[in-house]
C-alpha cells in the first residue's frame, strides 16, 4: 500500500459543469489491503458524483463499522461524513435526512454491518423508503476481525480457515425486494462499467436505493473454495444487461436497438437505459426480479445489474408530509408558538 | 348493608384527606375519577391525584388516589380516609386499607361478604349496578354511567359544589352537547340516592377556598412535549415505552396544532416511530449532527439500549436530548410504578470514560422549562443532556405553576461556523480545537461550504482536526479537553434550589425530582417537632459548587431518593469526593411515591438517637 497521496495534479485536469476537478471529490488515502475491492467502489463513487456535477458538500456520507464503513474517509473529502456505530448507520442516516431533505445521502455498509448486527435497522430504512443510496460492500466475511464467515456467505463456501459455511446465506437484494425497496441493484466491484451507471441512477432515484456490490476480500476470503473470491465471482456473473444512465440535461443519442431495451425515466427527468440480456426481466416488476435472482442462483450464477426500480416512489418525507424546506433551516419564528399561545394553553388546563 | 363505625370516632376533616378509588382497568373509570379530582381543583383546593395502575389493558385492579390538602401539600400522604370500592377483585385488600373512622363506599347490589366487615369504619352501600340495570338498557352505558353515579354520590357525601361538576361536564363535552344531559342525569342519580339514604355531608368534606391561585393541572410528560415544541425541536425519533410514551404524544398533539405551515399545510416537524430505542437515539444523533434540534423519550430499558450511542454522542460531541421517564427497574421491573433508579446508568451511560449532563425536574413547569433548556445546553455543550423525570411526575396530573415563555428568548445554537465565517477563515478548520479555552470546540453543519469546514465524525479517536489517530498523547489531550468541558458545564447547568430555615445549618435535606413535595412537607413537620432542616433541591449534574457548599455547611446531611442503592449519594461521593459517612441515606423504592412521614421518621431516628449503643452479642 501507499502511504502518501501525491499532492501534484495536472493543471489541466478536466472539470465538471461546476468547474470542479475529480480531485475535489477525492478523499484521503485508503488504508485498506492492497487490491481490496472496496477501493474500486470508492473510485466508482468519486467518478459518478464528479460526472453528475453534484457540489461535493451537498453530499453526506454515512457508514457503520467495519472495513466497508471505513471507506467514506477515502472519497469525497469535501463532504461531511459520519462513521457511526456498528449496524446503526440507517438510523443515523434517517435522522440526518429528516433534518435536511435537500442533501444527498450516500450510505456505505458491509455484509456484517447490514446483514447481521444491522439487519433490523436496514430493513426499517428500506420500508420507510428513506431517500438515500445504500451501498453494501459484500465480501461474505468479517475482515477487521480476520475472516469469520458473515451472514451473506453461501452455504458450503470455504473460508480461509478451511471450513465450509454450514448456514444459509441472506440475500440482501431479495430481502430488500420483499420489503418494498424502490431501487435494487447488484454489482461487482471489479465491473466499473456496470457500477458507475448504477451509482448514478441510485443517487438520482428518489427513495431507498440499494446496491449490493460483491467485493471480494483479498486477504481473508479470496481462497479457492470461497464463492466470493475474485475468480469465482467473475466466472459466475450473469448481468441483467448493460445499464446506461443519462442525466436529465443530456439527450439520448445512442442507438440501443429495439426489442430488448427498457427505459425508466426518473422523477428529475434522467433516464436509466437497460439493454437487457434476459428478455424475462422487467425492471418495473418486483416479482420478476425476485424470481430471476432465484433462477440464476439455482444455476450457480450471481445476477448483477439493475434488478428493480420504481421511478415514481414517494420518499419518507413525502409519506409523512414534512415541509419542503429543510427542517434545520427553520428558526424561532416558524417553530416557537410564543407566549400568547402558551397562556391560552394554561387557561385550558384550569 | 350500610353501617357506622362503633366505638371509634369518624374521621373529621375539611379539605385535608386522602380518597382512593378502586376500579377495574378498562372500564371507563378514569374519566369519572378525573372529573372528581378536577372538581376539587376548581373549588380552589390544592389536590394531587395519582394513578396506580397495572401493566395491563383490561380487567386488572387499578386505583386512583387523591390527596386533598388545603395547606398545599402535594406529595403522597399514605393511608386512606375514604375508599370508593368498585372492584370486587380487590375488595378484601381495599377494606383493610381504610383508616379507623374512615369510610368505605361500595356497590351493595350484591350483599357484602360478612367476612370483610369491620366495626371501626363506616360502610356506605349504594346499589350502583341495580340503579344502572333499572335505568339503562345498553351494557356499555351501564358500565360507564356506573362511574358517574358514584361521583354524584360523592358530591352529596363530601359536599362538592354540584355546579362545578356540571360545569366540568359541559367543558368536557363541548362539541358533543347531547352527551351532557345523560351524564348530568347519572350524577343526579347518585347524588339523590346518597341524600335520601345517608347523612349528607359526612364527616369528611370539601369547602371552597382560594389556595390554587393561577396554578394549572398538567402531567409532566405533556409538559415535556410542549417544551420541545417551544424549544424548536423539529425531529423526534422514538419507540413506545411506558411511562414515557405520552411525551412524544404530547409533542405531536401540540405540533399538529401549532407547527403546521399555514401556507402549504405541511409539517414543520418530523416524528419517526423507530424500530427500537437504538434506532430512536440514532435518529436523534443523526438529526442533531445535521443541524436540527432533535430529541427522544424513553424509560430505563431504553436507556440501557441507548448506551452505546450515548457514548458516541459524548465522544463525537453531538448534541443529544433524551428524556428518561423513570420506572421501577431493574430489567422490566415494575413498568407502571415510579422510581428514581436510572441515575447512575444515565450519568455514566456507555463503556469507556463517559459522563452526561443530567437535569432533574420536580414539577410540570420544570418539565417544560428544563426540556427547553436541555436543547440549549446540549447545543452549547455539544453533548448529550438527559432529563430524568419519573412516572409519578410524568403520567399523573400535577398541580403546577403556569407555563410561560419569554418571546424575546433566542435559542442558543452553540458554537457553529456558518459559510461566511468559513469563507473568511485563513487557518485550517479544526473540529476538535479548543479555540476559546472552555473545552467546547466549534462545529459545522454538513453542506455549509463547498471546500471548507468538512470533517469526518467518528467514534474512533482522532486529533484536533478530526483525523483518525491512535497516538496516545492526542487521545489523552482530547479526553482531558472533554473533562475541561465538563467543568465548563457546571457554570451552565441550573443551580440548586436552597431553602434555609431559621435555626438551620445543622440538618440538611438534599433531594431532587419528585421527592420535592414530600421533602418540603417533611421540613414543616420536623419544624413542628423542633428540628430545623434546610433543604437543597439538586436540579442538575454535574453538581455546581452550591451543592457542595450546602453539604459542607451542614452537620448532618440526608440524601433523599427513590431507589435502593442511594444512587444520587453515589454520584455526590464520587464526583465531589465527599466522605460517604457524612451523607445519610433516606431511601424509598416500593414503586409508590415517597411520603413526608418516611423522611420525618428517618431524620428523627438519626438526629434524636445519635447515642444508641450497639447491641452486644453473647460470646
Amino acid at each position: 500500500m501507499s502511504f502518501f497521496k501525491p499532492a501534484f495534479r495536472h493543471p489541466e485536469l478536466p472539470t465538471n459543469e461546476l468547474g470542479f476537478t475529480k480531485k475535489n471529490y477525492e478523499g484521503s488515502i485508503s488504508t485498506l489491503c492492497a487490491g481490496c475491492g472496496h477501493d474500486s467502489i470508492s473510485a466508482a463513487i468519486v467518478q459518478s458524483i464528479f460526472e453528475l456535477s453534484i457540489p461535493p458538500h451537498n453530499i453526506a456520507k454515512m457508514s457503520g463499522i467495519g472495513c466497508s464503513s471505513k471507506t467514506p474517509t477515502y472519497f469525497l473529502g469535501n463532504s461531511h461524513g459520519f462513521n457511526s456505530v456498528h449496524g446503526r448507520m440507517p438510523s443515523v442516516a434517517t435522522g440526518a435526512n429528516m433534518a435536511n431533505r435537500e442533501m444527498i445521502y450516500v450510505g456505505v455498509s458491509g455484509d456484517g454491518d447490514t446483514a447481521s448486527i444491522g439487519m433490523g435497522q436496514f430493513t426499517h430504512a428500506v420500508r420507510r423508503n428513506l431517500n438515500m443510496m445504500y451501498v453494501v460492500e459484500n465480501n461474505g466475511c468479517y475482515g477487521l476481525t480476520k475472516g469469520q464467515d458473515s451472514a451473506t456467505a453461501d452455504v458450503g463456501s470455504i473460508s480461509k480457515k478451511g471450513e465450509p459455511n454450514p448456514f444459509e446465506a441472506i440475500d440482501l437484494a431479495s430481502v430488500a425486494l420483499q420489503l418494498g425497496a424502490t431501487f435494487v441493484a447488484r454489482s461487482f466491484s471489479g465491473d466499473k462499467n456496470q457500477l458507475i451507471p448504477l451509482i448514478k441512477a441510485a443517487i438520482s432515484h428518489r427513495g431507498f436505493a440499494l446496491i449490493d456490490v460483491i467485493s471480494p476480500c483479498v486477504t481473508f476470503n479470496n481462497n479457492p473454495g470461497s464463492t466470493k473470491n475474485y475468480e469465482h465471482v467473475r466466472d459466475h456473473l450473469a448481468a441483467t444487461g448493460t445499464v446506461d444512465f443519462v442525466p436529465m440535461r443530456e439527450e439520448i443519442t445512442a442507438d440501443y436497438g429495439a426489442g430488448t431495451a427498457q427505459e425508466v425515466t426518473l422523477h428529475d427527468g434522467s433516464v436509466v437505459h437497460l439493454q437487457k440480456a434476459d428478455a424475462d426481466l422487467n425492471v418495473n416488476d418486483r416479482r420478476s426480479a425476485l424470481k430471476l435472482i432465484k433462477d440464476y442462483k439455482a444455476q450457480d450464477k450471481i445476477l448483477t445489474g439493475l434488478l428493480y426500480m420504481d421511478a415514481d416512489s414517494q420518499d419518507c418525507h413525502e409519506t409523512i408530509g414534512t415541509s419542503k424546506k429543510a427542517l434545520r433551516t427553520l428558526g424561532e419564528s416558524e417553530l416557537c408558538p410564543g407566549d400568547k399561545a402558551l397562556q391560552a394553553i394554561n387557561e385550558s388546563l384550569r | 348493608m350500610s353501617s357506622v363505625a362503633k366505638g371509634v370516632k369518624s374521621i373529621e376533616a375539611v379539605n385535608d384527606f386522602v380518597i382512593k378509588f378502586a376500579n377495574v382497568n378498562g372500564t371507563g373509570s378514569a374519566s369519572a375519577n378525573n372529573l372528581f379530582a378536577k372538581s376539587i381543583f376548581r373549588m380552589g383546593i390544592p389536590m394531587s391525584p395519582k394513578n396506580i395502575f397495572p401493566s395491563n389493558i383490561q380487567g386488572l385492579p387499578t386505583w386512583y388516589e387523591v390527596r386533598v390538602s388545603e395547606k398545599g401539600y402535594l406529595g403522597r400522604r399514605g393511608g386512606t380516609d375514604f375508599m370508593v370500592s368498585v372492584n370486587p377483585q380487590s375488595m378484601a385488600k381495599d377494606v383493610k386499607e381504610v383508616s379507623p373512622g374512615g369510610y368505605f363506599l361500595y356497590d351493595n347490589t350484591k350483599p357484602l361478604d360478612l367476612r370483610l366487615h369491620r366495626d371501626d369504619i363506616n360502610f356506605i352501600g349504594i346499589p350502583l349496578m341495580q340503579i344502572c340495570m333499572d335505568e339503562y338498557k345498553d351494557a356499555r352505558q351501564r358500565q360507564l354511567f356506573k362511574n358517574m353515579i358514584y361521583v354524584g354520590a360523592l358530591a352529596a357525601l363530601l359536599d362538592i359544589e354540584f355546579d362545578v361538576l356540571t360545569g366540568l361536564i359541559a367543558d368536557q363535552f363541548k362539541g358533543k352537547e347531547k352527551l351532557i344531559a345523560p351524564n348530568v342525569h347519572a350524577l343526579e342519580l347518585g347524588f339523590q340516592y346518597a341524600k335520601a339514604n345517608f347523612e349528607c355531608p359526612c364527616s369528611i368534606t370539601v369547602k371552597r377556598c382560594d389556595n390554587v391561585g393561577d396554578r394549572i393541572l398538567l402531567d409532566g410528560n405533556t409538559a415535556c412535549g410542549l417544551g420541545a415544541v417551544y424549544a424548536g425541536a423539529t425531529v423526534a425519533g422514538w419507540y413506545p415505552i411506558t411511562p414515557s410514551t405520552s411525551v412524544i404524544e404530547g409533542f405531536e398533539k401540540y405540533c399538529k396544532r401549532m407547527r403546521i405551515d399555514p401556507a402549504s399545510g405541511q409539517k414543520n416537524y418530523a416524528i419517526v416511530q423507530a424500530e427500537d430505542e437504538l434506532a430512536a437515539i440514532g435518529m436523534v444523533i443523526g438529526a442533531s449532527w445535521n443541524g436540527a434540534r432533535a430529541f427522544t423519550a424513553t424509560s430505563g430499558p431504553g436507556v440501557s439500549l441507548m448506551s452505546e450511542f450515548l457514548g458516541l454522542a459524548y465522544f463525537a460531541e453531538i448534541p443529544t436530548v433524551l428524556i428518561d421517564v423513570q420506572r421501577a427497574g431493574p430489567s422490566t421491573g415494575m413498568p407502571t410504578r415510579t422510581q428514581q433508579s436510572d441515575i447512575v446508568a444515565a450519568a455514566y451511560a456507555s463503556h469507556g470514560d463517559t459522563k452526561h449532563v443530567l437535569l432533574f425536574p420536580s414539577t410540570p413547569k420544570d418539565c417544560f422549562d428544563m426540556t427547553a433548556q436541555a436543547f440549549d445546553l446540549a447545543e452549547r455543550l455539544q453533548t448529550p443532556v438527559i432529563m430524568l423525570t419519573d412516572l409519578d411526575l410524568g403520567m399523573n396530573d400535577n398541580l403546577s405553576e403556569p407555563l410561560s415563555w419569554d418571546d424575546a428568548r433566542e435559542y442558543d445554537r452553540g458554537k457553529v461556523f456558518n459559510a461566511e465565517e468559513l469563507e473568511a477563515m485563513s487557518e485550517r478548520f479544526g473540529r476538535y480545537l479548543d479555540v476559546d479555552g472552555d473545552g467546547i470546540p466549534y462545529r459545522t453543519y454538513p453542506g455549509t461550504h463547498p471546500t471548507k469546514g468538512s470533517f469526518f465524525t467518528r467514534g474512533t479517536s482522532r486529533d484536533e482536526y478530526a483525523v483518525y489517530t491512535e497516538d496516545g498523547s492526542e487521545y489523552v489531550k482530547n479526553m482531558e479537553r472533554l473533562l475541561h468541558k465538563w467543568e465548563t458545564a457546571k457554570s451552565y447547568v441550573p443551580a440548586p434550589e436552597i431553602i434555609s430555615v431559621e435555626g438551620g445549618k445543622k440538618v440538611g435535606l438534599v433531594h431532587f425530582g419528585t421527592s420535592k413535595d414530600a421533602t418540603l412537607e417533611a421540613v414543616d413537620k420536623l419544624a413542628e417537632q423542633g428540628i430545623a432542616a434546610d433543604s437543597c433541591r439538586i436540579k442538575a449534574f454535574p453538581f455546581n459548587h452550591e451543592v457542595e457548599d450546602f453539604i459542607a455547611e451542614h452537620d448532618t446531611v440526608f440524601v433523599i431518593e427513590q431507589n435502593r442503592d442511594a444512587q444520587m449519594r453515589q454520584l455526590l461521593v464520587n464526583e465531589c469526593e465527599i466522605n460517604p459517612k457524612s451523607l445519610v441515606k433516606i431511601l424509598h423504592y416500593d414503586g409508590m411515591p415517597i411520603t413526608a412521614d418516611t423522611i420525618v421518621q428517618r431524620v428523627k431516628d438519626v438526629v434524636q438517637h445519635d447515642n444508641v449503643t450497639p447491641i452486644k452479642r453473647a460470646q
